[in-house]
């Protein structure tokens, strides 16, 4: 079966930079913060390419829903190899509290309209850590799913799929067509280079709203408050063991 | 010794600033503060397809590399810092804030005024405190390739290098590392590199580029006798191939557990690398500790790394005797004493036999002109008149 794989791309604040609560505690600083590809999803669309370039792919299709900015995303996809991005255009307060269900539900309508066989997406975004997206969209669509993948191997219709799982590797075997969620070792990306950024320039992106897919994005999810972690409070250094047994003691740590 | 506070004073940390002022992909430049370590900046630059190449083997501060030159193992490709800082902002010893080019200024070429930039690359802290840093960026190489050779000799290991220079392949590194080293590596990472001296060779360019330039170096590495061509593309592969000379330094060590490195630092005309090298090690064959040579071959760079007793003065005197004949050798033949290590303390005294004394004076006026009153840094880069 050639595979028509589907990516899933998250515009997301970047790793390396150092968050900050809003002062109303609505939310993160997301103004003017760099913002780039979920490290997890970069790892998707390396499988994806991969997967073409061992000619057991015909098409990688990049996908991201969000803000205008989510092209830039997509064209790093583009830049990274992908054939296509589709961008779904979703604004404002909607983006701000749509729910990973949110997007499962418009990818299944993208890969019935793409007609893709196969979906890699990163196993959890670095922003909200949720890991479900893949989970409900294997659901939705009656399909198998293989997650957390350390390695993925086509073997026919199916895929031998190792996951890193607490107790170490489990090997699965999943029938196509099928959802993968990429982890951390499954590969390391590619860098863009610059003639592939430019090439990327010229490659097809189709704009759609989730209306136009007929998905309702709204959340019945509500952002209460979001608060940074308490600040630690200072330790003591003790001079002896029996002092370090009375402060315990002091603290209803010991009877 | 460089950041040897030799005279007391105050020790100015600027780990802190360290923002990232500006990215300009489309012209492929950057400006950084002090705290920006190289990683850093790569990390961020990874989506434009851009990055800051030069590698001295550590994650250090990009304007801490300025301030020293520094370079590294692709400088035969891309230079050392001097080729590629575009601009600088100094505070000057009486306190004025200067830009070097001129504030915000990134002309890829200018007649304008005296080329003060490359005046304080390399200072060391003597002339002025940089606070950001201006950079040329240049495009991550579609492809690269790396290739490892053994040699039946230092000889036909050197001057196959030599002339894959002369050759005008433009190389992205080019590095020697000797029969000790590649003892000391095999024993320290569990390799099995054949024990004889070894050069590793990395391609950077398009696909057919990396090919072209490979299969030269690889029928020059052949004509000189050289064993084996073993060669890797892909990330890891090109990893592996490379442990040994990433490793060198810590294996080095290994071979004497406890012991210091007193590393030595010339460069010379590529021309005259094979004899230098060719003596160099006939001379550290008498030492009475184990040592390693390690060159940036591509510029006619070398070290020796002498793996001393740090308590022990006969060793550090006899790894001295042999570091001073060695820059000695160096300088007689149109080389430096000091290739990318700096001047320090160390080699100070050295300074008046690689430079003459007019020489000395033109680079002494130019310090009391910036800081008259010696407080910055002061004792380092040049010697007493």
């Amino acid at each position: 079966m050639s595979l028509r794989v589907l990516v899933g791309c998250k515009r997301v604040i970047d790793y390396a930079v150092r968050v900050r609560v809003k002062p109303d505690s609505t939310g993160v600083v997301t103004q003017g913060v760099k913002h780039s590809m979920n490290p997890f999803d970069e790892i998707a669309v390396e499988q994806a390419l991969q997967l073409k370039e061992q000619k057991l792919a015909s098409e990688v299709i990049a996908f991201s829903c969000g803000p205008a900015q989510c092209v830039e995303t997509l064209r790093t996809a583009l830049a990274m190899g992908a054939d296509r991005a589709v961008h779904v255009t979703v604004e404002g307060a909607e983006y701000e509290n749509m729910q990973p269900l949110a997007v499962a539900k418009i990818m299944k309508k993208l890969v019935e309209k793409e007609d893709a066989n196969l979906v890699i997406v990163g196993k959890q975004a670095i922003d909200d850590d949720c890991n479900q997206t893949g989970q409900m969209l294997a659901g939705l669509l009656g399909w198998s799913q293989g997650t957390f993948a350390s390695k993925v191997d086509v073997d026919g219709e199916q895929l031998k799929v190792v996951r890193e799982v607490d107790g170490g590797l489990e090997t699965v075997q999943v029938s196509l067509p099928s959802v993968v969620t990429a982890d951390l070792r499954l590969n390391t990306p590619r860098y863009a280079t610059l003639p592939n950024i430019m090439k990327a320039k010229k490659k097809p992106m189709d704009k759609l709203s989730a209306g136009d897919l007929g998905v309702d994005v709204s959340s019945k999810v509500s952002m209460v408050g979001v608060s940074e972690p308490p600040v630690r409070q200072a330790g003591s250094k003790v001079e002896s063991v029996s002092d370090l047994v009375q402060k315990l003691k002091a603290k209803g740590a010991i009877a | 010794g460089g950041v040897c506070a030799t005279q007391g004073g105050i020790h100015i940390n600027l780990t802190k600033m360290d923002r990232i002022l500006e990215v300009n992909a489309a012209d492929f430049d950057a400006c950084v503060e002090p705290g920006v370590r190289r990683k850093q900046l790569n990390e961020h630059l990874r989506a434009t397809g851009l990055h800051f190449p030069i590698d001295p083997g550590a994650d250090a501060s990009l304007c801490g590399m300025a301030s020293t030159n520094a370079s590294g193992t692709n400088a035969v490709r891309y230079g050392t810092m001097r080729e590629n800082v575009l601009n600088l902002e100094v505070v000057l010893a009486d306190g004025e804030v200067v830009h070097t080019a001129g504030k915000r200024r990134r002309a890829r070429k200018s007649s304008a005024g005296y080329n003060l930039t490359n005046i304080f690359v390399g200072s060391e802290g003597t002339l002025g405190i940089i606070t950001s840093t201006s950079l040329r960026l240049y495009g991550i190489p579609e492809k690269v390739t790396s290739a490892v050779v053994s040699f039946p000799s230092i000889k036909a290991a050197v001057d196959t290098c030599v002339q894959i220079i002369q050759a005008g392949i433009p190389i992205a590194r080019l590095e020697y590392l000797d029969e000790n080293g590649i003892k000391s590596v095999n024993s320290y990472s569990g390799l099995s590199y054949a024990v004889a001296p070894t050069v590793f060779l990395e391609f950077e360019g398009s696909e057919s580029s990396v090919q072209e330039q490979s299969d030269i170096a690889g029928e020059l590495a052949q004509q000189n006798g050289g064993g084996d061509y073993q060669w890797a593309s892909n990330a890891e592969e090109r990893a592996k191939l490379w442990s040994a000379r990433h490793n060198a330094f810590y294996a080095g060590l290994a071979l004497r557990p406890g012991s210091k490195a007193l590393i030595t630092d010339v460069c010379v005309p590529v021309s005259e690398l094979t004899d230098v090298l060719v003596e160099t090690q006939e001379d550290i064959k008498t030492a009475s500790f184990p040592n390693v040579v390690i060159g940036h071959v591509g510029d006619g760079n070398f070290h020796v790394a002498f793996m001393i007793d740090q308590d022990s003065k006969a060793e550090a005197d006899e790894a001295k005797a042999f570091a001073l004949r060695m820059a000695r050798r160096a300088l007689a033949c149109g080389g430096t004493c000091t290739g990318e290590h700096g001047i320090g303390m160390g080699k100070i005294d050295l300074l008046r036999e690689e430079f003459s004394e007019e020489t000395l004076r033109a680079m002494w006026s130019v310090k009391n002109a910036f800081d008259p009153n010696n407080l910055m840094n002061p004792g380092k880069v040049l010697p007493e008149l």
